[in-house]
């Protein structure tokens, strides 16, 4: 194998796989030092940085970065790093300071986003410091878009949306609630100098099956979700019938529980591994005793006198033909009795609302053509972001594509190329403080995975908007942040200095370095002292040693960032150095240009 | 020396062997020696032969003297038995543990000043009585433990840390035992485990004294650029006259080599070494032989390294004292006590 090029920034990134996992790249590891420290408001303002909100996504996110946790390969539960946002959210006091300052003199620049949900309002988060003048069109009566009509309240409380959302709001967004956008050729003609959709993905798929239209007790899920939110719904039958194993499913079910739903059944078409539901979403459901069917396909909704008694299933077998595919094969028939059916078996974008005649172009699934990179779609000036741009994801994706978006938009109105952006960049600095002295807390902690405490049972379903998690203590989230291994405490390798005594060999509790001969990538990979069988975890490989030519290699899958190694190297061949990925916003590619016309002038 | 303790957490994928442990449960305690000492990694070497032959920990009896080697047995196989004796003494001490208990697997560490020098006596009449051992020197030719003074198997023109050059002539461990009838004589070097960790196994299955003579570098006083016994001298000047692989009696000797281009040991439990000459014309079976060749190299400055010699038909101390196949502890009280009527005859013939 090539010696690995650690100066790209990607190398030592994906070591930190929480951080390389996130769609918006929070710094993990540095936020639970901090907390670890008690400084929560600083842990606080590293999250705001990248996600924007940190007290909502601390509650909802789906945490794509606690599968990708290290700990989790090394023992079997990731770190509680969702929770561990959350305890910097709620003891952080206030930051209101700490924010950037909204300059007086604006710049001179319109821009019009449509939907106040996440997407937007990263984007005028990151737009209005630079002196942008925004203007969001909300339909609804209040801001925060799916955040707000789909996640039911026992999940995430009123006030912390409030908060978060206030806190963008408060910049001097000019927010027009109820005016839901009607005409994007009209909205074009207002004046603004772009415009970003953040329109989500507001519609419910249908399921249309015999008897679909001849009761009034069957629910689309996220139109059910949000009349339930806005008190418009307080009500729903005793056996309730779920059909749809996601997300959206699950605090259906939930909330079927809070409005008097007795029996709640969800039913799946497909067996649990491939649920699109996450685990801890699941469990919490399983908790509080909805009955989850899987292998139930839906084939008929059963009335009987006018009235809707029962969703007829088939029982399915599924195999896999030789392409992969899986096939069903109805084994058994069974009616499950329901006295209200919500569907949650999907949800789409949906743009009525934008005219095919102005060169913005839809694909064959009526999806809007945007640009991956750019956020542009092929009208110039128009953005997309968020589940309106490639359906739906979820909260953190949306304010990824905002923060990058909000780049285009900038670059957009100030008449500079969109595709010249600045790079990622990474630093790195040593944390040796002096001998046997490193300055972040590298003892591996053996303590088990804290379980979130809950509101028991009998209380928790006398309220809609009783928060079912309690959170963590300060106490206890001192105990969860010991068991974060440190992964962007990078250990960093000079070929030159190695006097290949093999002490890093020797010291490392988890195997993973090797000093051999070199070959190509696979044949390494089984030469290893633990052969690498993780083939996502890359490997890296040093150049020639100097004294027998052979390579140190690292399997990077198990590295616990121990430091033991950098500890025991007798000529400091081996150092543990901090890496920080700097990923560009808004605010960077403006202070950039500036310092170039600066140097120009 | 690390002030950081080893965390217990491992390699969830790490092998386990017939016992059913990973080469973690046979490690022990945190190394005090200076980081990179040679020292440790023979640690390591011993570690991964103990785990790959399946020892149980409990069969195992550690034995040093004292000195930075005779730190050692601390450092591995925790649950192992261990006794840390008096300077260059360990040999009188491992002799009586094994007179008492053969059925162990006795490892004895020393170092180049352990039994060279104040210890020679010692080491010279283990090996006469052909003890059943593995006997390892941690050779770095310096006394480290007393700030890096040379040392007995320091080479003629060797530069001390500070500049002296040595200039008397060392005692070579390796041509000592062949002189003194050693049945198994090996040479490696700490930086090799790929050569050293098969010739532990080896020197742990033969019946009878195997010493084993390990360069490994003293990190802080004996790595400097005039040193011959430095990571870097030794990395260019030691050959490996022949490669040694260990098979366990359940693999299949046949299998594992082509005829002609190896030639197959039989230990007394039936493992077998499998032994790969590197050097032309090199016989380890021939004492001559192996004397000549060693010296050979040892004049044009070369450590000749591998399985340099062995014999397997010589009787071993139990043989010779023609004990009981029995440890002592396993021998009922009755039979092992014959009693004071006994006593008294055994008595009554020295009057």
């Amino acid at each position: 194998m090539d010696k690995t090029d650690t100066a790209k920034p990607d190398f030592f990134h994906k070591v930190v796989d929480c951080q390389w996992a996130c769609p918006a790249h929070t710094d993990v590891p540095e936020y639970i030092r901090l907390i670890a420290q008690g400084r929560f408001a600083d842990a606080y303002m590293v999250n705001r940085e990248s996600n924007v909100f940190p007290a909502i996504l601390g509650r909802v996110c789906d945490r794509p970065c606690e599968p990708a946790c290290r700990r989790g390969r090394v023992e079997d539960k990731p770190v509680a790093i969702c929770r561990l946002k959350r305890v910097a959210a709620d003891l952080k006091g206030d930051i209101d300071d700490r924010l950037p300052a909204i300059p007086k003199a604006k710049n001179g620049k319109r821009v019009a986003l449509v939907g106040a949900g996440c997407a937007s309002l990263t984007v005028a988060n990151d737009l209005m410091p630079l002196g942008y003048d925004i203007t969001i069109f909300e339909a609804l009566g209040v801001p925060g878009g799916l955040m707000r009509s789909n996640i039911p309240a026992f999940r995430l409380p009123e006030a912390v949306l409030s908060e978060e959302i206030g806190r963008i709001i408060d910049m001097g967004v000019d927010l027009r609630l109820g005016a839901r956008v009607n005409s994007m050729k009209e909205l074009l003609g207002q004046g603004f100098d772009a415009v970003f959709v953040g329109s989500g993905a507001p519609k419910g798929k249908e399921l249309n099956l015999p008897g679909r239209h001849e009761s009034d007790q069957i629910f689309i899920g996220i139109d059910w979700l949000e009349s339930v939110a806005f008190e418009h719904t307080d009500s729903i039958g005793e056996n309730v019938v779920i059909i749809g194993a996601g997300n959206t499913a699950m605090d259906c079910c939930r909330s079927a529980l809070r409005l008097g739903g007795k029996n709640v059944t969800v039913a799946a078409r497909k067996p649990r591994h491939l649920f699109k539901a996450s685990d801890w979403e699941l469990e919490d459901a399983e908790e509080e005793k909805v009955n989850i069917l899987v292998n139930h396909a839906p084939e008929e909704f059963v009335i009987e006198n006018g009235k809707l008694t029962g969703v007829k299933f088939a029982i399915v077998e599924w195999s896999e033909d030789e392409t992969g595919r899986l096939t069903s094969k109805a084994l058994d028939h069974v009616v499950v009795p329901a006295d209200s059916v919500i569907l949650a078996v999907g949800q789409e974008n949906a743009f009525p609302w934008v005219e095919r005649d102005i060169g913005l172009e839809f694909n064959k699934w009526e999806e809007p053509v945007v640009d991956p990179i750019t956020f542009e779609s092929t009208r110039k000036g128009v953005f997309f972001g968020g589940d309106a741009a490639f359906g739906p994801k979820n909260i953190i994706w949306a304010v990824a594509h905002g923060h990058q978006a909000a780049i285009s938009l900038h670059k957009y109105c100030q008449d500079q190329p969109l595709t010249t952006r600045l790079p990622d960049t990474l630093n790195l600095g040593s944390r040796k403080m002096g001998l046997h002295e490193w300055s972040y807390a590298n003892d591996y902690n053996p303590a088990q995975r804290l379980k979130m405490n809950h509101v028991d049972l009998t209380n928790r379903f006398k309220e809609m908007n009783i928060e079912v998690e309690l959170g963590f203590s300060p106490e206890q989230a001192a105990e969860e942040v010991a068991r974060c291994l440190n992964c962007d405490i990078q250990t960093v390798f000079t070929d030159d200095l190695c006097i290949e005594c093999d002490a890093c060999l020797d010291i490392c509790p988890t195997d993973c370095l090797t000093i051999t001969r070199n070959s190509d990538e696979e044949d390494l990979r089984t030469r290893l002292r633990v052969p690498a069988e993780n083939l996502t975890q890359p490997l890296f490989v040093s150049g020639p040693l100097k004294q027998t030519a052979r390579v140190m290699v690292k399997d990077e899958d198990m590295c616990v960032h121990c430091g033991l190694c950098a500890e025991r190297c007798p000529t400091a061949a081996w150092d543990m150095q901090k890496s920080c990925i700097k990923i560009p916003y808004a605010v960077d590619e403006e202070t950039a240009w500036q310092k170039r016309q600066k140097k120009s002038a | 020396m690390s002030f950081m303790t080893k965390p217990k957490v491992a390699h969830p994928r790490l092998r386990r062997n017939n016992l059913g442990l990973t080469r973690r449960d046979y490690e022990g305690t945190m190394s005090t020696l200076c980081a990179g000492c040679g020292h440790d990694s023979i640690t390591a070497a011993l570690i991964e032969a103990c785990f790959e032959l399946s020892l149980p920990p409990h069969r195992i009896a550690k034995m040093s003297g004292i000195g930075c080697s005779s730190k050692t047995p601390a450092y591995f196989v925790g649950a192992a038995h261990g006794f840390n004796s008096v300077h260059g003494r360990m040999p009188s001490i491992a002799t009586g543990a094994n007179a008492a208990n053969r059925d162990l697997y006795y490892i004895g560490i020393s170092g180049d000043g352990d039994s060279l020098s104040i210890g020679m006596g010692q080491f010279s009449h283990v090996i006469r009585r052909n003890l059943h051992m593995l006997y390892v020197i941690e050779n770095n030719g310096v006394y480290g433990l007393t700030k890096g003074q040379f040392s007995a198997s320091a080479d003629v023109g060797s530069k001390a840390k500070k500049g002296e050059v040595n200039l008397q002539s060392p005692i070579d461990p390796v041509l000592t035992a062949l002189a003194l009838g050693c049945t198994f004589v090996a040479r490696s070097f700490s930086g090799d485990k790929e050569q050293l960790v098969p010739l532990i196994k080896a020197a742990m299955k033969h019946r009878g004294f195997a010493l084993l003579d390990i360069l490994s570098p003293c990190v802080t006083f004996n790595d400097h650029e005039d040193s011959t016994k430095s990571y870097a001298y030794t990395r260019q000047f030691y050959h490996p006259a022949i490669h040694t692989d260990f098979v366990e009696p359940t693999q299949n000797i046949a299998a594992t080599y082509k005829q002609g281009e190896a030639f197959p040991v039989t230990l007394h439990d039936g493992s077998n070494i499998l032994l790969r000459k590197v050097a032309k014309d090199y016989d380890p079976t021939d004492r001559r032989l192996a004397f000549d060749f060693v010296e050979e190299n040892l004049k044009s400055g070369e450590y000749l390294t591998g399985l340099l010699y062995i014999d397997e038909s010589k009787p071993d101390f139990h043989d010779m004292a023609q004990t009981d196949h029995r440890p002592l502890n396993e021998i009922p009280y009755a039979e092992l006590n014959p009693g004071a009527d006994a006593m008294k005859k055994i008595l009554a013939r020295y009057r």
